[in-house]
């Protein structure tokens, strides 16, 4: 088990590196001249071309890359943003929380509710709970975050007054956020949960489960759910990449300090330092919970556990094989 | 089931399709869609860039049916003209991406050894960015305007693609009718295209149409935060954009643009579902 957490882990910088390199060179194709979009356009060309060596642009490609690749992952240097002139390590530090958070909070609500509606509408196949609890999450899941979140503020914000529309600080600002970023995701839990308890709760060892007497709610949460989470759970994990990016555009409605506000800020402004590293830190924070979700499954199958432990390296190439 | 018996697996599907009355209702609102974006200057009873300054944001009423904009348009017409984009953006964008992911998987999966290899671990990079995240820097490389969003879109879903082909390939890539296929001499062009690929493909299809629906709102959040199609565009996400600085005072601007996006997606994701259940191999008798 730790041998193939270390093996996942040090397989994690090629593929990091491997995505700054892809960041970087596509940023060096984005439209306009870096040095015209810190000074302006009415710069002199003496000022430009000043700026331009000041930025190394003038550099061939591979040198630009090698240094970008040593400042970054070598002296941790992450550089200025060009438009706000501050360290865009202090805006990681300070934004990254918020944005993880959210995602969080989305994560867990999501399999909080989504799971039981799953659960209850399986358990109560084709009667009048399952197909509202269906209705439901096919309505969920097909409805966009900002629109819903252009709703909720509409609602409890505008007409209700109970929450506030926008900003950071107390709990309450947390609400509407994370209900619009985690509607989708509670919906698609639910359908995934119905399906995998129906394909479980028809199996031969239920049926024993009942003969023998358990009772009917230990039937469900012990004997079928627990078999039922391993698909959930990568469900999940596939989730939560959408999760993160849903949270990027919440955030933007929301006006929350994140990684998504920054990000998008950039963009529009030509900022790319910041596009640059702000994405290649999402992407190590994405691989990172990539990789828990991975270890979970170990800890909710007993089945890849094993697999882990015992003949670890050849069950682990079949495994990555069937990928 | 019998009558059925003996027909293609295509007539087969179209069967149990059309006797599933969610997904006939998915389908026929999206044709109603389609009907709608090929007619959408005959219907729209106002020009979408048409500004009327005697009527700026109006609640809706007899004469503009979803009220008008911040600078006088009328909301129905753009909704109605604005269809053509979303739908198109989705449609294109899912076909170019699975496209591309199913040629990658079906070399993939055939090849095997160091190709499939070095194609996986470059599907691993791109999938090391959240979805919309690697849609936004496209978008940011690629400029706005219609195509280089089609463009951004269909970036990211290519490797889920890939990798579902890929995976259904090495199932049947053992199977006995491709040992039958190499035995007869048939080129491997031959056996990827006209043997693996049909056999491995259902759940591509799937993929696709759950696909359609993801890509129309990650086109809409695109133009919402500002990339994408711009205005004056009537796309749906740049107009709920749009409105969001009146949502205090005409919330009316954002209910429409929204309420349209939500049921194009509801309607394909209807029909999506009633698909995944009739290529289902385990509901078939």
């Amino acid at each position: 088990m730790l041998r193939y957490f270390l093996k996942r882990l040090l397989w994690m910088i090629p593929i990091i590196l491997a995505v700054a390199i892809v960041v970087f060179t596509l940023m060096t194709y984005c439209p306009g001249d870096p040095a015209e979009i810190i000074l302006g356009s009415e710069a002199t060309e003496e000022a430009l071309e000043a700026k331009r060596e000041e930025l190394g642009l003038n550099d061939p490609y591979f040198v630009r890359l090698a240094r970008f690749l040593s400042d970054t992952f070598i002296h941790f240097n992450l550089g200025v943003a060009w438009r706000t002139g501050i360290p865009i390590a202090d805006s990681i530090v300070e934004r990254l929380p918020r944005t993880m958070m959210l995602s969080g909070i989305t994560l867990i609500l999501s399999f909080a509710i989504g799971v039981p509606l799953g659960v209850i509408a399986a358990v109560h196949q084709n009667r009048w709970q399952d197909s509202l609890c269906m209705v439901l999450a096919l309505v969920g899941v097909s409805m966009p975050n900002f629109w819903l979140a252009l709703l909720l503020v509409i609602l409890f914000a505008v007409k209700l007054k109970w929450l506030p529309a926008l900003g950071i600080g107390g709990i309450q600002y947390y609400i509407l956020p994370a209900i619009s970023a985690s509607a989708t995701h509670i919906a698609s839990a639910a359908r995934q949960s119905r399906s995998s308890m129906l394909d479980v709760i028809r199996s031969d060892y239920i049926t024993t489960a009942r003969a023998k007497g358990v009772p009917e709610n230990k039937v469900i949460i012990k004997h079928a759910l627990k078999n039922a989470l391993i698909p959930i759970i990568t469900m999940m994990g596939t989730q939560f990449g959408k999760m993160l990016g849903g949270a990027m555009i919440i955030e933007t409605i929301f006006s929350i300090p994140g990684m998504g506000t920054l990000i998008i800020t950039a963009v529009n402004n030509r900022d790319y330092p910041v596009v640059q590293t702000g994405t290649i830190f999402l992407a190590i924070v994405f691989s990172f919970s990539m990789l828990l979700v991975d270890m979970l499954y170990a800890a909710v199958d007993p089945r890849i556990k094993a697999q882990y432990q015992n003949k670890g390296k050849k069950k682990v190439a079949v495994k990555k094989g069937a990928n | 089931m019998k009558k059925h018996k003996g027909q293609s697996e295509f007539s087969r599907f179209v069967y149990q399709l059309s006797k599933n009355k969610m997904a006939m209702i998915g389908l026929v609102i999206l044709l109603i869609e389609v009907l709608i974006a090929i007619f959408a200057t005959q219907i729209a009873p106002y020009g979408y860039q048409e500004i009327d300054p005697t009527a700026l944001r109006q609640v809706p009423s007899a004469k503009h049916w979803f009220g008008t904009d911040e600078i006088g348009r009328d909301i129905f017409s753009r909704v109605v003209v604005g269809t053509r984009y979303s739908l198109s953006m989705g449609i294109i964008a899912t076909a170019i991406s699975s496209v591309i992911g199913i040629v990658i998987g079906a070399v993939a999966g055939f090849a095997g050894g160091w190709t499939d290899n070095i194609i996986m671990r470059a599907l691993d990079v791109i999938q090391s960015l959240p979805g919309m995240l690697l849609t936004i820097v496209m978008s940011a490389v690629l400029g706005s305007g219609y195509f280089n969003t089609i463009l951004a879109l269909s970036v990211g879903a290519i490797p889920g693609q890939a990798r579902m082909l890929r995976a259904n390939m090495l199932k049947q890539r053992k199977a006995e009718y491709i040992e039958a296929a190499y035995s007869i001499n048939c080129s491997p062009a031959r056996i990827i295209f006209t043997h693996l690929v049909p056999n491995s493909i259902s759940a591509n299809i799937v993929g696709m149409t759950m696909g359609v629906a993801h890509t129309i709102i990650q086109a809409a959040s695109l133009s919402f935060i500002g990339l994408g199609v711009q205005p004056p565009t009537p796309d749906w996400g740049a107009m709920l954009s749009g409105a969001r600085a009146f949502i205090r005072k005409s919330p009316h601007m954002v209910i429409f643009p929204g309420l349209a996006i939500a049921v194009t997606v509801l309607a394909v994701n209807m029909l999506g579902d009633g698909i995944r259940d009739a290529l289902d191999p385990k509901l078939k008798k």
